[in-house]
């Protein structure tokens, strides 16, 4: 041991020191290089303040050119799906948002076919992801599945509509689901804090699975979990979405300008705007994971049972595979038919003159 | 022949004066009579006070139904309204009612009293209404409701011997409820009212107006007024119903600038600058319900009390109720086959 090691890759300090644990960094770095994509999927009827809020949360336009059509338009229309993508960059972390739309959802008056345009949606980008991740060249697979939806409950109710319900049991073991109160500035404090009580208790009867933020680790600091404590008291976040600038206490800030008083977007006592941005993005990373470990394979499997048919229906399955049936059996029963007449001539052949029909042997 | 009182004897002339609006005479005016003797003052106009003390005495009936999506306000702002707990929420309201699944029809009835003057008011509530995954038809109930109500009158009014008063069941206005979406209207609500407005007279409504600010609120009235419009609906005050000049000028201010009210509901009083008022408390501030720089409560109050309360009864009887009868009697050729003496009738059964 007279002979020194090479001194780049000691660290003279810690002597031992293997040095692995600058693995995070690297991966951190990998990580900032490649870029972060993140899909969002926002539902909810017209007029609720979707874009608005989308548009709040990551300081931008989605939606420039909007117009927004009548009544009467609405009644012809079916649900669309519309998915607008922006790249935002911030102190060197690029992030590849998708933010899905989902425009005529609880328009018409018979809203029964509502929600299957959106569900198809869904399963397509997890079967488009099953086929790229089963396919030859992995290196670049495009991951657009639903990460997080946002369903947008209207503050004028008494808590969840029927249609409510039925597209969340629809979709709950799908998405993620994040449920928002919309123009939480409608409501009074007390109100509100009625409201969520009462979908709580209506998500809970319901059997209804929404996205659960997990509990901060023992060994995170105490600012985080008492963050993490607040967020999950808080859910649904109750959201008012505004890129206005008002003139307030002396300062500009966003928010809504009416002749009682300024509702402040990025003031916690007026709602929970920041509550939910803090949500989303400090468990962005979650959300992506809960997606491709819960609900994709939850579809994988599901999928790969079904044993690799591509499938519009599962009621169309059953019929195709009636009728294929009912063709087997028939050929069945033409194969025996011929066999018997072939067994008939044979003995017959074999009988010889005795009988009468024998004669066009 | 604007100089006003003409030479001729008869009566009839009266009618063919030049039809501009009479200026109300500051004193009275010289009758005209067969007796050209006469002079000085009858008391012909006393026949208001006359008519004033018997109203009193008797009171009056008004109906009105308030329909829309459930959780918009309806039943506190029947209440605000009326300054009265009349809704069908006013006895034991509990919150927690679940939604219906069906539209039901739910009358209350109140007397209410005022100056003298008592009001038997009915508030007919529609809860279920636009609240179903599928809604189609959901307004058919409603309509049922109404016809019946007429048919009731109907029946009552071609009895031979018919009440004195003939208790009035008839819907006299019917609230309907925007949601205040900011964007247009829904397509249940022209639905609605496409087929409602001919059969009674609608008022549309924004409701929870407090979710918009003054620009938003004048942008979401003016597309509500086109649309509405373009697709024909004619809600009350209608114009083909107003009689003259000065009502059509009113109203034509009221359909085209006010219309459809913004309105805030509150049973709650709070305290501002000194005075109690009718109002909701948020942590930005207190909306006054009365206030009418916050909403337009107060318009609608005074539209459908103040001023409008006997136009709207009358509306209903002469032209809502008329059409009913027109075609119930044209369906059944004649009268209607329930309680007539075939001996009395004109064209019994042969």
């Amino acid at each position: 041991m007279s002979k020194q090691q090479p001194t780049q890759f000691i660290n003279p300090e810690t002597p031992g020191y293997v040095g692995f644990a600058n693995l995070p960094n690297q991966v951190h770095r990998k990580s900032v290089k490649k870029g972060f994509e993140f899909t969002l999927m926002v539902v909810g009827e017209s007029g609720l303040g979707k874009s608005t809020l989308i548009n709040s949360l990551f300081l931008t336009d989605l939606y420039p050119e909007r117009i927004i059509p009548g009544a009467a338009e609405k009644i012809e229309r079916t649900v669309q799906i519309e998915a607008s993508t922006v790249e935002i960059e911030e102190r060197g972390v690029k992030l590849r948002l998708t933010v899905v739309d989902t425009p005529g959802y609880g328009d018409a008056i018979n809203c029964r076919d509502c929600f299957k345009t959106i569900i198809s949606y869904i399963d397509e980008q997890f079967e488009r992801y099953l086929h790229d991740e089963s396919g030859l060249n992995r290196r670049h697979i495009v991951d657009n599945r639903v990460h997080c939806c946002f369903y947008f409950i209207s503050p004028f109710g008494h808590g969840l509509k029927p249609l409510d319900v039925a597209f969340m049991k629809a979709i709950h073991n799908k998405v993620n689901i994040v449920p928002v109160i919309a123009k939480a500035d409608t409501l009074t404090l007390k109100e509100r804090e009625r409201l969520k009580k009462r979908i709580l208790d209506e998500i809970e009867e319901h059997n209804i699975k929404i996205y659960h933020l997990p509990d901060a680790e023992s060994d995170e600091d105490e600012d985080f979990k008492e963050q993490t404590r607040l967020l999950k008291a808080s859910i649904p976040f109750s959201v008012v979405g505004s890129n206005q600038l008002i003139e307030a206490k002396g300062k500009k800030v966003r928010g809504r300008l009416y002749p009682w008083g300024v509702v402040e977007v990025e003031n916690p006592e007026h709602n929970d705007f920041l509550k939910l941005r803090t949500m989303l993005i400090t468990h962005m990373q979650d959300l992506q994971e809960v997606t491709q470990d819960l609900h994709y394979e939850n579809f994988r499997s599901e999928r790969l049972k079904r044993g690799g048919r591509k499938v519009e229906n599962e009621d169309m399955n059953k019929d195709q595979i009636l009728l294929e049936k009912e063709a087997e059996l028939r050929r069945m029963q033409e194969m025996i038919a011929r066999m018997q007449a072939q067994m008939q001539l044979q003995m017959q052949g074999g009988d010889g003159d005795g009988s009468v029909h024998g004669h066009h042997v | 022949m604007s100089k006003g009182l003409p030479e001729t004897r008869t009566d009839a002339a009266m009618s063919e004066l030049v039809p501009e609006p009479r200026p109300k005479p500051v004193v009275p005016m010289k009758p005209v009579s067969i007796n050209a003797n006469l002079l000085g003052y009858i008391g012909i106009d006393t026949i208001i006070e006359q008519m004033r003390k018997k109203t009193m005495k008797t009171g009056f009936d008004f109906n009105i139904m308030v329909v829309g999506q459930s959780g918009l306000g309806k039943s506190t702002l029947v209440n605000t309204l009326f300054k009265s707990q009349v809704s069908r929420k006013s006895s034991s309201w509990n919150r927690e009612e679940k939604i219906p699944k069906t539209v039901e029809i739910k009358a209350v009835g109140h007397v209410i009293e005022e100056g003298g003057v008592k009001m038997k008011l009915t508030v007919i509530d529609t809860p279920g209404f636009g609240d179903q995954i599928n809604n189609e038809n959901c307004w058919e109930p409603i309509e049922k409701y109404i016809n019946e109500q007429y048919e009731k009158f109907l029946k009552e009014e071609v009895n031979i011997a018919r009440k004195k008063r003939i208790p009035d069941t008839r819907v006299h206005c019917c609230l309907y409820f925007i949601s205040p979406t900011g964007h247009s209207l829904r397509p249940l609500d022209l639905e609605f009212m496409k087929h409602l407005s001919k059969v009674v007279n609608i008022i549309p409504v924004i409701a929870k107006a407090d979710t918009m600010t003054l620009e938003e609120k004048s942008e979401f009235k003016q597309r509500v007024r086109k649309e509405l419009e373009v697709h024909g609906i004619e809600f009350y005050p209608q114009k083909e119903f107003d009689e003259d000049l000065e009502d059509k000028t009113e109203n034509d201010k009221i359909r085209q600038e006010s219309m459809p009210f913004a309105v805030v509901g509150s049973d709650k009083e709070y305290q501002v600058n000194g005075k109690r008022v009718l109002g909701r408390k948020t942590p930005w501030g207190i909306i006054e319900v009365e206030n009418l720089h916050h909403c337009e409560f107060a318009l609608l109050r005074d539209f459908v009390i103040r001023t409008h309360l006997q136009d709207l009864k009358e509306v209903t009887h002469n032209i809502h109720y008329e059409t009913y009868r027109a075609k119930r009697l044209n369906d059944n050729g004649g009268l209607p086959p329930v309680s007539v003496d075939t001996e009395g009738s004109h064209d019994s059964n042969p």
